[in-house]
């Protein structure tokens, strides 16, 4: 977050907002489909922070966040479905229940670290779908066949098309999400948090209550990916067990550790990395079959695969860590050895974030 | 910084105003998305991989169905773009496809997505945009609603009646039925059931014993052994070919013989008879509405040589004993028929009314005495079956060809 010139930021989201609007001069480039996708890149990198700050910020890894994505989907979509709920109210609900679930993990895995926490995350992951699943809830659930939504519908009769709203409406909500986080991590909390990352038991010792931090930054954890969730329900229309599967906790950590980790602009990188390499691997594995005739079913994971090896030995520290480290080495080259480094020493460290 | 701010939105609000009320310029129009004077485009959904991916032969027939009408010189002129993608079986994925196909690829229409889960998951979105979703490969009862969902056309006889049709015969031919109901758990599966059901009536009670799987579980195997432990002598199953195919034979290996009524979609020699074990599957009873291949009494049939042919010259590939490969090249047929009375006119809105008006039409392939008829008010195209017994190596149709009334 101290990395990405704050300067930038107003700029970005002030063409956030106004691209959309140029629609009808561009029919074909900012089509429908084309926010859509902007869209669920938007939730997707709601939901990276959430694990963000989780593992990056907090140091507790896990796999289990497709759970909290999954449950955070299923509130928003039975309020919607069984109670007639509108999509807005959905989520403070949503991202309340999953903060609840999210912090009552949080105090067994008190006692976890590392590898057993992964563990314990993982069984979470795994089961969830199956519970989605279970016959008697399948009144509430609608069982393997999931539930149908409608889009949310554009308010104040705007000019705008449904996939125009329903764009600006993940983007509020990814704007104050963001800033909420931005605040917390730039104050006392968010520097405990790293504190008990870094050195825990040192943090322990200056008197930051560790327990306190950990499982609610569990419960925050969750109830952002939860938020993510409920907004994905309303984006597809459509929830079902099947698509919280484990593999789904696997995307949000490849796009944690490819955008950045520990870095709320990371965050933003990897959603749209993860997105973007699930929406091209079918056209990629036609293409591999019919253009280049070799016989392999390329899947969304080979790619991932393939581009993770690469992004670790060229980028470790993630894609907005290496354009950092880039920019760092260029802005070195230019003041030459006169000056000496003009950024200062704190910087240098936060840029060579530990992954966990 | 602000000024730019101010000045683009503004001249960007005033574009969109003046641009959004150009659009009603072009009313007059005898194309919709997807449709040109070239080509027209039809997206398709197939499960090729996944639980179900047994049912990938139907997508490979179709697209060399198509590839060999563009052979041909097209519809009207015009060539086939068709776009198949794989949606595993898995709703979610289907809907992600589907979202693709209309949005991105923009097809004219979608025909024959398969699976009733899947196409549940896309009903809805279909409707609200107005793309036609032509003889979808699920004979769920719900497909033919033409008053709440009139972009969604159905094409095999319904699940439901087949059902009732299971039940009435047990009922009439077994002493004594104590019945053993095995089902997969979603729409497709509960369909049969309450069609079962309704046909038993009053003796609903002879069911021993009612369990499900689910389309992601390896095998069902502690299912088939529950049932045998009830002591049924009739087993009913409702399942895609992998789960029927596994369910006979683990019958037949623990020594269980009860008559067995199988479901038509998986009456398929290839795909599930074989697999199963020809000694477990002799007297097993299914409803047929297509010729099967590898029934001996078609072997001269016309229809079926024409299709011998064309699968010897355009689709060497697949298996001239899997029935899905008759399905695909019949319901092929009657979507080009459909484009063909289009003629020029190749809305989406004429789509629909051109696969709504089908007056007993001799569709190729299908058993002497069913013939496809639609109308605005009936979106069922085929609504009879004949009972067929297995026997040796195929299936043996027996009794008259049933026709059921539109529902």
């Amino acid at each position: 977050m101290s990395m990405f010139p704050k300067k930038w930021v107003l700029p970005l989201i002030v063409l956030a907002f106004v691209i959309p609007l140029l629609r009808p001069l561009m029919p074909d480039v900012i089509s429908n489909y084309r926010l859509f996708l902007v869209s669920t890149m938007i939730i997707a990198s709601i939901a990276v922070l959430g694990l963000n700050l989780l593992t990056g910020f907090n140091g507790q890894i896990s796999l289990g966040h497709s759970a909290f994505y999954a449950v955070g989907a299923y509130t928003s979509a039975i309020l919607m479905d069984k109670l007639d709920m509108p999509y807005y109210a959905t989520l403070p609900i949503a991202a309340a229940v999953c903060y609840v679930i999210g912090w009552l993990f949080g105090k067994p895995a008190l006692k976890l670290e590392g590898h057993y926490l992964a563990l314990a995350t993982f069984a979470l992951a795994l089961s969830v779908p199956q519970i989605l699943k279970y016959k008697w809830l399948e009144d509430l659930t609608g069982g393997v066949q999931g539930i149908v939504l409608s889009k949310p519908e554009v308010p104040f009769g705007l000019p705008l098309t449904d996939d125009q709203w329903l764009y600006y409406y993940c983007l509020i909500v990814m704007i104050i999400l963001y800033w909420a986080a931005n605040n917390m991590l730039n104050g006392r909390s968010g520097r405990a948090m790293m504190a008990i990352r870094d050195y825990a038991i040192a943090a322990d010792t200056m008197g930051i209550n560790t327990a306190r931090y950990k499982t609610v930054t569990f419960g925050i954890s969750a109830a952002y990916t939860g938020i993510a969730g409920a907004l994905s329900a309303s984006a597809i229309a459509f929830v079902a067990p099947d698509s919280f599967s484990f593999f789904l906790s696997i995307k949000f950590l490849i796009g944690l550790v490819v955008g950045g980790v520990g870095s709320l602009a990371g965050s933003v990188v990897g959603g749209i990395f993860y997105v973007l390499v699930d929406n091209s691997a079918q056209a990629l594995s036609l293409f591999v079959k019919n253009d280049l005739g070799v016989q392999f079913d390329l899947s969304a994971y080979t790619v991932f695969g393939i581009l993770l090896i690469a992004l670790m030995y060229m980028m470790p520290t993630g894609i907005v860590g290496g354009v950092y480290a880039i920019v760092q080495g260029l802005r070195r080259n230019r003041r030459g050895a006169t000056t000496g480094s003009a950024t200062s020493p704190v910087r240098d460290v936060a840029a060579n974030q530990q992954r966990p | 910084m602000k000024k730019t701010n101010r000045r683009t939105f503004v001249a960007g609000v005033s574009a969109a105003t003046l641009l959004s009320g150009s659009r009603v310029a072009f009313a007059q129009k005898k194309y919709s998305d997807g449709a040109s004077d070239t080509e027209i485009k039809i997206g398709h959904t197939n499960p090729y991989s996944g639980p179900a991916s047994s049912y990938g032969v139907i997508g490979k027939t179709i697209q060399a169905y198509w590839k060999s009408v563009n052979e041909a010189g097209g519809i009207n002129g015009r060539k086939i773009n068709f776009i198949t993608l794989d949606d595993g079986y898995s709703p979610p994925k289907t809907v992600e496809c589907i979202r693709q196909l209309v949005e991105q690829d923009k097809v004219l229409c979608t025909f024959n997505t398969l699976g009733t889960p899947c196409n549940t998951a896309i009903h809805k979105y279909m409707n609200e945009k107005k793309v036609p979703m032509l003889y979808v490969a699920t004979g769920a009862s719900k497909w033919g609603d033409p008053k709440h969902f009139p972009w969604t056309m159905g094409f095999q006889p319904d699940y439901h009646t087949e059902g009732i049709i299971y039940a009435k015969h047990l009922l009439a031919n077994v002493k004594d039925p104590k019945i053993a109901v095995l089902m997969q758990n979603d729409d497709f599966g509960k369909d049969y059931w309450n069609g079962f059901k309704e046909g038993l009536g009053k003796e609903a009670g002879r069911v021993t014993k009612h369990v499900t799987y689910e389309t992601t579980d390896p095998t069902v195997d502690s299912q088939v052994i529950q049932l045998k432990d009830t002591g049924a002598n009739v087993f009913f199953v409702i399942a895609i070919p992998k789960f029927a195919a596994q369910a006979m034979r683990k019958a037949g290996d623990i020594g269980w013989k009860p008559a067995i009524y199988l479901n038509n979609v998986s009456s398929s020699v290839a795909s599930a008879m074989k697999p199963a074990g020809l000694d477990n599957v002799q007297g097993v009873i299914t409803a047929l509405y297509l010729m099967d291949p590898t029934d001996k009494q078609f072997d001269s049939h016309p229809d079926m040589k024409t299709w011998v042919d064309w699968m010897k010259k355009h689709n060497p590939d697949q298996s001239l004993q899997d029935a899905s490969n008759v399905f695909a090249y019949a319901v092929s047929t009657l979507m080009h028929e459909t484009l063909k009375k289009c003629g020029d006119d190749l809305t989406r809105e004429n789509v629909m009314k051109q696969a709504a008006n089908f007056q007993k039409y001799q569709l190729p392939l299908l058993l002497p005495g069913i013939t496809v008829s639609t109308s605005p008010t009936d979106f069922y195209p085929i609504q009879a079956v004949q009972l067929s017994r297995f026997k040796g190596e195929t299936w043996e149709l027996f009794g008259e060809v049933m026709h059921a009334e539109s529902t």
